[in-house]
């Protein structure tokens, strides 16, 4: 107990130390995390021979053939857009989809629409992608195996529980006096759905887009099974079968990582907002 | 402090209570319900619920490659605990992922949690800080797992070099062809890309504490620290469950990381091996004729695990909250 009561006196006497100890702390854990991301984007614009010449070196001017073999040569291109395709397509879907079913489900106080509730929110827990073999099979049976449009199907399956889990409390904030005000002037549920509450939820479903995003364009066990022809690869697996045929290419590697990571970097910079309320969405509960 | 609480917050009043039915929802019909529920109903139904049941229904069959055979009742839940190679490689495993379980837990409650207090109480910059340490955490796991393998090289890996140019040249080694340190690899890396996480989290729980009450302990004359433990960190359990059992998902269901670093073998030697990896071999690689059969014996067992525990700590944490309330 002394010691703390010492500490706190000479915290008392010199604040700015505690501070520049903070400071410290904070800067050195920014530093544990970002440097390894700083070394993969410095390291994609040098050559192959720079960097087993001097690892941690830089140098001048910088190249670009890293990202001309990893872009051409090695189908990044194609991967690219896959990803792009399938990532705003499930996303687009799955809210398209969600947000309908949570405002059915905050506003209907049944037991049915309890049930639902809770199947739906049981996808939160549950490690779905365990069941890729049976998916397999079924997609094979509608003929979407290695399909791009097979892939969007899945994802956004496995978004609805986070998308309706953020909706669903979103909505019963709302006040359905006006709803019911709507309905007074003579509008039908779908006009009070579109017309009255899909404004009102807006921040939510941008939280949603946002979000889901992130896992389902870094996804890798899905495309690995569901996919065959490297044409239809999305980045994930685009790269690991790139680190297999580059293998010594190293700089090339190094642009590869790069390119599946800038547009998350972009989206987060940007919608910062959204991705931490969709990170601490589990707070609201 | 922008967090998920804006849910709550935003929204200009709550539905006085009135004295209207609660049950039915006057503002909805029936039928209209059913249309807005059924799009989602399908997709769900059909693409993530059919598959896990089928999963489920698949393990307890004998296999003949693609072809189904006989019931066989629990016959392969049994060849799981009692015939090579599984009998080896499910406790190996299984203990890999308890490691990674607790490597996540520790330095999440440690790191995340002290990262997240001194945040909590920086006046500017706040938002900076949380948006460099989250960093991490929205890359790809393939991503971090293929980086950490370059990083890590032993011909021109900077890590190596690096302790090299300070002169600590015995530290240098092949992290990761080492199986006495692959697998800490693994788990060093998994701590590193999640901490952004429960530091987001504990910054949302931490700003829903009132301030009053850490000034009203402070002028009972109580340390920062006192408080601290007397006060923050009790309001702080139920984000600390939600930050362990995600934790513990994670850690059970983890592939791509290890994927990418040992490939589904988990090399070197198996020293990276995970549950997920031995599902992706048996079901995919193994060449065993029974290979559906088994993956989904492991498949369910998982779900099992996974979903019971998480469950099971979820509800017994609700209780306690209900308790104090």
């Amino acid at each position: 107990m002394t010691s703390t009561l010492s500490s706190a006196i000479n915290r008392k006497q010199r604040p700015s130390a505690g501070k520049v100890v903070v400071g410290i702390i904070l800067i050195g854990y920014a530093t544990i995390s970002l440097t390894p991301l700083l070394i993969m984007f410095l390291n994609s614009f040098r050559k192959t021979s720079d960097l087993l010449k001097n690892p941690l070196g830089m140098e001048w001017p910088i190249s670009f053939d890293a990202y001309a073999v990893a872009w051409n040569s090695a189908n990044f291109s194609s991967y690219f857009m896959n990803s792009i395709v399938v990532t705003v397509g499930s996303v687009l879907l799955s809210t398209a989809v969600a947000v309908p079913a949570a405002y059915a489900i905050s506003r209907v106080r049944t037991k049915a629409m309890s049930v639902t509730e809770v199947v739906f929110l049981s996808g939160l827990m549950l490690p779905v992608h365990l069941a890729v073999l049976p998916t397999f099979y079924l997609l094979d049976s509608m003929g979407l195996v290695d399909t791009l449009l097979g892939l969007i199907f899945v994802y956004a399956a496995s978004s609805i529980p986070f998308s309706i889990f953020v909706l669903t409390a979103f909505f019963r904030q709302l006040p359905e006096e006006l709803e019911e005000a709507a309905q007074l002037d003579g509008a039908g549920p779908f006009q009070r759905f579109f017309l009255v509450m899909m404004p009102l939820v807006k921040p939510a479903i941008a939280t949603v887009i946002v979000f889901r995003f992130v896992p389902v364009w870094n996804d890798f066990l899905y495309p690995l099974v569901l996919l065959r022809s490297s044409d239809n690869f999305t980045l994930p697996v685009g790269l690991s079968m790139f680190f297999g045929e580059y293998s010594t290419n190293w700089s090339a590697l190094f642009a590869g990582l790069v390119i599946a990571t800038v547009p998350l970097i972009i989206l987060f910079l940007v919608a910062t907002k959204q991705i931490i309320a969709g990170l601490t969405a589990g707070m609201s509960k | 402090m922008v967090h998920a609480n804006q849910v709550t917050s935003t929204p200009a009043r709550r539905s006085s209570t009135s004295n209207r039915s609660r049950k039915t929802g006057r503002a909805m019909s029936r039928t209209a319900a059913l249309t807005f529920v059924l799009p989602a109903a399908v997709l769900f139904g059909v693409f993530t619920l059919y598959p896990m049941l089928a999963a489920f229904g698949y393990s307890f069959f004998s296999w003949n490659g693609t072809a189904r055979g006989d019931f066989a009742l629990l016959s392969n839940y049994v060849d799981l605990f009692t015939k090579a190679p599984y009998i080896e490689q499910l406790p190996r495993a299984f203990g890999h992922n308890i490691l990674l379980f607790v490597g996540a837990i520790v330095g999440q409650n440690t790191i995340g949690l002290g990262l997240a207090y001194l945040l909590h109480r920086l006046k500017t910059g706040r938002q900076l800080f949380q948006t460099l340490y989250t960093m991490p955490y929205l890359v790809s796991a393939v991503v971090v797992g293929y980086l950490w393998t370059l990083l890590l090289s032993p011909t021109f890996g900077p890590l190596n070099s690096f302790f090299a140019a300070i002169g600590l040249e015995d530290l240098s080694r092949p992290w990761l062809g080492d199986p006495s340190t692959a697998l800490w690899v693994v788990i060093l890396v998994a701590g590193w890309q999640w901490v952004g996480f429960p530091i987001l989290l504990y910054g949302a729980a931490l700003g829903g504490i009132p301030a009053e009450l850490d000034e009203a302990a402070s002028i009972d004359g109580a340390t920062a620290r006192q408080s601290f433990f007397a006060i923050t960190l009790p309001l702080l359990v139920p984000a600390i469950t939600t930050v362990s059992v995600l934790a513990f998902i994670y850690s059970m269901e983890a592939f791509a990381l290890p994927y990418s670093f040992g490939g589904s073998t988990g090399s070197p030697a198996g020293s990276t091996d995970v549950l997920s990896l031995m599902f992706y071999r048996v079901a995919f690689d193994s060449g065993s004729s029974n290979g559906i059969g088994m993956s989904s014996a492991i498949a369910t067992l998982m779900f099992i695990f996974i979903f019971g525990i998480a469950m099971l700590a979820t509800v017994v944490m609700r209780r306690r909250e209900n308790r104090i309330k």
